[in-house]
């Protein structure tokens, strides 16, 4: 069973975002596992050691497979060179973009600032405005009309979920942004969610990016090649892919408009490789509820509360057994969602669903 | 005549290098006992998102918001950057006897 749904108004100044706003689901209060103030401590207690390893190690490899990919061009050999190295330019980036974003990676404030900045650029979203949509998002997660950063609005756009493992959708529609914001302009959404303060600093940064990309098309021109595109440029459309299939696990398919980040976020269990290019952000339940703590402690988190949360899934294809058929019903039914189940010593919490309706 | 004194709670309660929640009539307030042993007192919700900082993170002179991971100074109440961008009202604090008070304006 399923309920009527008329359609959703996903964008940030319509019907819907004033509708979330007159319900008390905007800037609301959420559901947070009980957890003792002392051990939350320990938990987010801030280090640089584990972030600088692994950012050595991801430029190490990225220098290795762009000189590898750069050495072979031309061969059959630069292909697989390629593969991974769009892969740790763009997909790896995720996960850098968004941990430095928080600040927590590092203890160190500007070590996050940096490798946020460089991790914006490859990932292609615009620093400035990039944090001003997570911190909304994470404000108002899966509110609809609230939220920015809804990756699978209802009904969903198979099509468009497709050409996102490639950046076809969302890599051109960030361009047009950066040109816009070039000419010191914003869209009508990012006004609602960046503080006027702040737009000198969006205009100059997406003034920095036209900069990388015309002195990368001119040297690509003057060598007659694509290949210094091949590794500045091109890679966050080619090595989006694992991003995608990482990123779906976080919310596709599950409730829209509730408190409670156990009914709208998604824990999966991934292999240390995986966790490496992903940053732990596969326990993105946990991640949600308690921000503050950072990326290297939330296997512990999650250790600390999944008594208190719905059963994690074992691994992408145990996750994707649920998205895949949940996107496509919701093609044809756009109320139905996936509900979990929180497990009998749960704490149970209010649950706003003002709209949408679990289908059985 | 100055402002008032009030008790807030005992020197104890506070581990060095963290923060507790201080309701006084509709006012909600942040103290702090820094890793120095200095206590110091801010109004207790983000300037941000209206987030009570007392469920937050305290390093070094810094409390971090517990919602959005904005940073303030709470020795000055200075806002450290994106996403807060206001700074926090600070408020005098004494420690006597071992209790602590803070001076309400």
């Amino acid at each position: 069973m399923s309920a009527q749904l008329t359609r959703r108004d996903y964008s940030l100044v319509g019907r819907d975002s004033k509708h979330a706003e007159e319900i008390g689901l905007a800037s609301a209060e959420w559901y947070a596992c009980p957890i003792p103030r002392k051990r939350l401590k320990e938990l987010m207690q801030r280090k640089d050691g584990p972030a600088i390893r692994d950012t050595l190690l991801w430029f190490a490899l990225l220098g290795l497979t762009g000189w590898l990919g750069w050495h072979f061009w031309g061969t059959w050999w630069c292909v697989p060179a390629f593969i991974v190295y769009g892969v740790l330019y763009c997909s790896c980036s995720d996960s850098r973009w968004h941990e430095c974003g928080h600040r927590t990676a590092f203890k160190t404030t500007w070590m996050n600032d940096v490798v946020y900045e460089m991790a914006s650029f490859m990932v292609l979203r615009e620093s400035t405005p990039w944090r001003w949509s997570h911190t909304r998002h994470h404000t108002d997660t899966i509110i609809v009309g609230r939220d920015p950063e809804i990756a699978v609005p209802r009904p969903p756009d198979v099509l468009g979920i497709i050409l996102g493992f490639f950046s076809l959708k969302s890599g051109p529609k960030e361009y047009k942004k950066v040109i816009l914001h070039c000419f010191g302009r914003l869209t009508a959404d990012e006004k609602t969610y960046i503080p006027e303060m702040e737009h000198k600093k969006v205009f100059w940064t997406a003034r920095v990016w036209a900069l990388i990309y015309a002195a990368t098309i001119t040297w690509a021109v003057c060598i007659h090649s694509i290949l210094p595109l091949m590794l500045i440029g091109l890679p966050s459309f080619y090595g989006a892919w694992l991003l995608v299939i990482f990123g779906l696990t976080q919310h596709a398919g599950l409730a829209e408009d509730v408190l409670d980040h156990r009914l709208n976020c998604r824990t999966v269990y991934m292999n240390p490789v995986f966790r490496f290019v992903y940053w732990n952000m596969n326990y993105h339940l946990e991640h949600h509820m308690f921000p503050m703590v950072p990326y290297h402690a939330l296997a512990a988190l999650h250790a600390e509360i999944k008594a208190d949360t719905p059963k994690p899934y074992n691994g992408l294809i145990e996750a994707y057994r649920e998205i895949i058929p949940a996107i496509l019903r919701q093609v044809k039914d756009p109320a139905y969602f996936v509900k979990r189940e929180l497990p009998p010593s749960a704490k149970p919490f209010p649950i706003a669903a003002p709209v949408a309706q679990p289908a059985q | 005549m100055s402002d008032p004194w009030i008790k807030v709670c005992k020197a104890g309660d506070i581990e060095p290098e963290d923060v507790t929640r201080f309701d006084h009539g509709d006012r909600t307030f942040a103290i702090y006992r820094s890793p120095d042993d200095k206590f110091y007192a801010t109004d207790g919700l983000c300037t941000h998102q209206r987030v009570h900082l007392a469920d937050g993170f305290v390093m070094d002179n810094l409390i971090e918001c517990p919602k959005h991971n904005g940073r303030f100074d709470y020795t000055t109440g200075q806002a450290k950057g994106a996403p807060v961008c206001v700074n926090l009202k600070t408020y005098p604090v004494k420690v006597e006897a071992g209790d602590v008070f803070i001076q309400l304006a």
